[in-house]
């Protein structure tokens, strides 16, 4: 699809709005509808929208797989970690109040970073996934099945 | 509905991928219509948008066409007839849509109206609850999506040339 002149610029023009409308839905997502899961959902959406215009090489290249695994895994460590910082900080687990001395910032900030923890891992799982489809459809070769979807 | 009843008879997979997301969408739409912000979001994002990508992905592997098994099902069909007949019963012994007596605006919910603001100062209600009261549900939503990860990987990290031998359908 690396040709095709309109998808290329429409893409061009989409992929930085979806994703900033991304990173808008996961720090806004104290005022507004959204949050991590919602956010890393989109983000994930951007960079398929990407690999299907320039293919997988350069998806890629852009973030390795290997990069997906350890920060899916680095998502969930970190709301852990969050978690666990309550406690060492005298609190309960997923307690946010002793992350600062005043609890509202206190809540507010360990709402955002467990959310920064959620977007991360949805993202990351969702690429994954994808990935995954898209190196077996390789594996499997043209001879396998050659109607095209996109 | 019309949707719906259009996806269970379509037998055009990719056909029915699209139907699914024409689905997710206008849920979205009802629930945006019910003041649910968080959940229309959701809905469009993961049900219209990478649900339907995925699919699509799983169909490039997959045959286009559902295989069309001749003769009905009756045990399939009375598991569905009596389950259905169940919720139905079940629908009867619900409260009434949207009264202030119901169970859910008692338990738990009033609390969480009162207190998220003045406690949290976050004025997103649902994030609040998802992320501050309901902390530690949402750590295991993460860990479920982290193993659903890890589960596709072990799936499709096999060489399919092992299984290429045991598939018949593979000249297709």
């Amino acid at each position: 699809m690396r040709e095709n002149g309109i998808l290329r610029i429409i893409a061009r023009f989409l992929i930085p709005l979806i994703m900033l409308f991304a990173l808008y839905v996961q720090f806004h997502g104290d005022y507004s509808p959204g949050g991590g899961f919602q956010a890393g959902v989109l983000f994930a959406a951007a960079w398929i929208l990407f690999v299907l215009i320039y293919g997988l090489e350069s998806g890629l290249a852009v973030i390795p797989e290997r990069a997906m695994f350890v920060l899916s895994a680095a998502g969930a460590l970190l709301y852990g970690f969050i978690g666990l910082l309550g406690v060492l900080l005298g609190g309960r687990f997923l307690d946010f109040d002793p992350l600062l001395e005043n609890p509202k910032a206190a809540q507010q900030a360990g709402i955002i970073l467990v959310e920064l923890g959620v977007g991360i891992t949805v993202a990351c799982v969702v690429m994954l996934i994808f990935t995954m489809f898209v190196r077996r459809r390789g594996e499997l070769g043209q001879a396998w099945h050659p109607e095209e979807h996109d | 509905m019309v949707v719906a009843i259009a996806v269970v008879q379509v037998r055009d997979l990719f056909s029915a991928a699209m139907l699914f997301a024409i689905y997710s969408l206008l849920s979205a739409a009802l629930f945006t219509v019910l003041d649910a912000g968080d959940v229309a979001l959701t809905e469009a994002a993961v049900g219209a948008g990478i649900s339907t990508i995925l699919i699509l992905a799983v169909l490039t592997l997959a045959p286009r066409h559902e295989k069309r098994h001749p003769g009905i099902n009756w045990p399939a069909i009375s598991v569905v007839v009596v389950t259905g007949a169940c919720l139905l019963w079940a629908v009867s012994d619900l409260p009434a849509f949207g009264q202030p007596g119901n169970p859910v605006h008692t338990h738990v919910a009033p609390y969480y109206i009162e207190h998220a603001y003045k406690d949290l100062g976050v004025p997103n209600m649902v994030a609040a609850v998802l992320a501050s009261y309901r902390s530690i549900d949402t750590f295991g939503e993460v860990i479920v999506i982290f193993t659903a990860g890890l589960g596709v990987f072990s799936l499709l990290s096999v060489r399919p040339t092992a299984r290429k031998s045991n598939k018949p359908e593979d000249s297709e």
